[in-house]
């Protein structure tokens, strides 16, 4: 195995891994397909970084964290509902990213490219989507009653305000790392597939994000491994593998 | 004579520019089992609501004690998590309760121990119910919040509901804040009755000195007339 893959593939397991684990929560509250149009806003800076050759993670970050304040702030504004707000963030972020991306170099930005992924950023991804699922982790009991009834979370004496706060950093960190592995185009399938998939067989809360997890650790490495071994890209690759164990569990489903 | 635990004075509601509730003065005794009665729209569940702190309000709200607040909301039933894979034990896991304190409460609630490993979407909803009533209890409320807490459950379920509130009520020496419009859980089971209507009729008191079919008729705007049996 050459270091380059060893590099994609340590990178691309903490950034599924941990986007699977945090989709468990996202999933409960129906927010999952939120990380679509923040992946999309992602993509001025991922143009930023092809264009002045730095990480597109880290031109990444500043976009979504950008984007997850436009979504809240609008949303305290106008009280209107999450998709439509989404909507309007993603065609900004697509429309804001075509103004100045060159077109020739934005497979990265859209798709994705952790085979080139160096240490320093194989470094980012392992601390970073170590410290989410650590965060998380701690914080599940809590987010997932606040996803369950607000009012009871209030009552019940939890910082509402606090631990949407944590979640909603997570989040940011979450969409910023998987712009690397999966491109901007298609973050959500990293939060969403494998959390649906970890649903469809799981019969605890303990069992639901263990199994995402663990869904979305095998998506990235068998994207990653056949993706050295053909000229295919890594970033589709994942989320085909991730809809593959879908559609795995689909009969499996416990309803 | 009970000690007051809640004192409301002058207390004001205003949502999207109107007034829902304004100038209401109210005092709830510990011990008390004061239902919330009043039409659609008369601004109940934001009574509650507001007096829980999820609600914008002005003027006073005294707790002459710390309370420990249990509550039961409006909507949360056993369709809210369907869809997700949550058992029994993972809802009670939620507080950190250790199994032995999760099988006490739920006997409590005449739930067995064989319903900590179903999935709480797929309890019927009167189990469900029982379910959250275990739940809230978990934390050692001395005032419970109720809103409606039969609203998902068949006729019959439902006086089960208020039979086993009402007997908690009592062993825990609890004070309930009961939300309902349902006239017949006020005579069944509320000590003291706090009326609000659409029309700014209201009235507080203990039920069968003050609702009579004249103050009916202002809180409802309609001809009510209420039959009680022999003997009840």
């Amino acid at each position: 195995m050459t270091s380059q893959l060893l590099l994609s593939l340590v990178s691309g397991i903490f950034i599924a891994g941990s986007a699977a684990y945090l989709g468990t929560l996202m999933l409960s509250r129906k927010m999952a397909v939120v990380a679509g149009p923040l992946g999309h806003l992602a993509l001025p800076g991922a143009a930023l970084a092809i264009v002045y050759g730095f990480s597109i993670s880290l031109g990444a970050f500043p976009f979504v964290v950008l984007g997850i304040l436009l979504i809240w702030l609008l949303e305290i504004r106008t009280r209107l509902a999450m998709e439509a707000l989404t909507a309007i963030v993603f065609a900004t972020g697509v429309a804001t990213a075509f103004l100045f991306l060159p077109i020739d170099k934005a497979e990265a930005a859209l798709v994705g490219d952790i085979s080139k992924v160096g240490i320093y950023e194989t470094l980012a991804s392992v601390i970073l989507g170590s410290a989410v699922v650590f965060t998380i982790k701690r914080s599940y009991s809590k987010i997932m009653l606040i996803n369950i009834h607000e009012d009871v979370a209030k009552t019940e004496g939890i910082n509402v305000k606090l631990y949407n706060l944590i979640y909603l950093s997570a989040i940011a960190i979450i969409v910023a790392l998987g712009v690397d592995l999966v491109g901007g185009l298609m973050t959500a399938a990293l939060v969403a597939i494998p959390a649906a998939a970890a649903r469809n067989v799981s019969t605890t809360l303990g069992q639901f994000g263990a199994v995402s997890g663990l869904f979305g650790i095998i998506s990235a490495a068998a994207g990653i491994t056949v993706s050295a071994f053909t000229a295919l890209p890594a970033g589709p690759l994942v989320i085909l593998t991730s809809a593959a164990i879908f559609l795995v569990t689909v009969p499996l489903a416990k309803v | 004579m009970s000690d007051i635990l809640l004192e409301v004075k002058d207390f004001n509601v205003i949502l999207d520019g109107s007034p829902i509730i304004s100038d209401l003065d109210f005092s709830l005794n510990e011990g008390e089992f004061l239902t919330i009665l009043g039409p659609n729209g008369s601004g109940k569940t934001v009574l509650l609501r507001s007096l829980l702190g999820l609600v914008p309000h002005s003027g006073q709200l005294n707790w002459h004690r710390k309370p420990r607040i249990g509550y039961l909301p409006q909507g949360l039933n056993q369709m809210s998590v369907r869809d997700m894979p949550l058992t029994v034990k993972d809802f009670f896991s939620l507080k950190k309760l250790k199994s032995a304190e999760v099988t006490a409460i739920l006997s409590l609630v005449g739930l067995e121990n064989a319903v900590m490993n179903k999935k709480a979407g797929y309890l019927s909803g009167g189990e469900f119910q029982r379910m959250l009533v275990a739940w809230v209890l978990a934390s050692q409320p001395n005032i419970l919040f109720l809103d409606e807490p039969t609203a998902a459950v068949d006729i019959a379920g439902g006086e089960t509901i208020y039979s086993l509130l009402k007997d908690i009520w009592k062993r825990q020496n609890l004070t309930i804040l009961n939300v309902t419009h349902d006239l017949n859980i006020v005579y069944a089971h509320s000590t003291h009755v706090l009326c609000l209507s659409r029309f700014g009729h209201r009235c507080h008191g203990v039920p069968k000195e003050i609702l009579t079919p004249d103050v009916l008729n202002g809180i409802y705007g309609a001809d009510v007339k209420f039959y009680t049996h022999k003997g009840v």
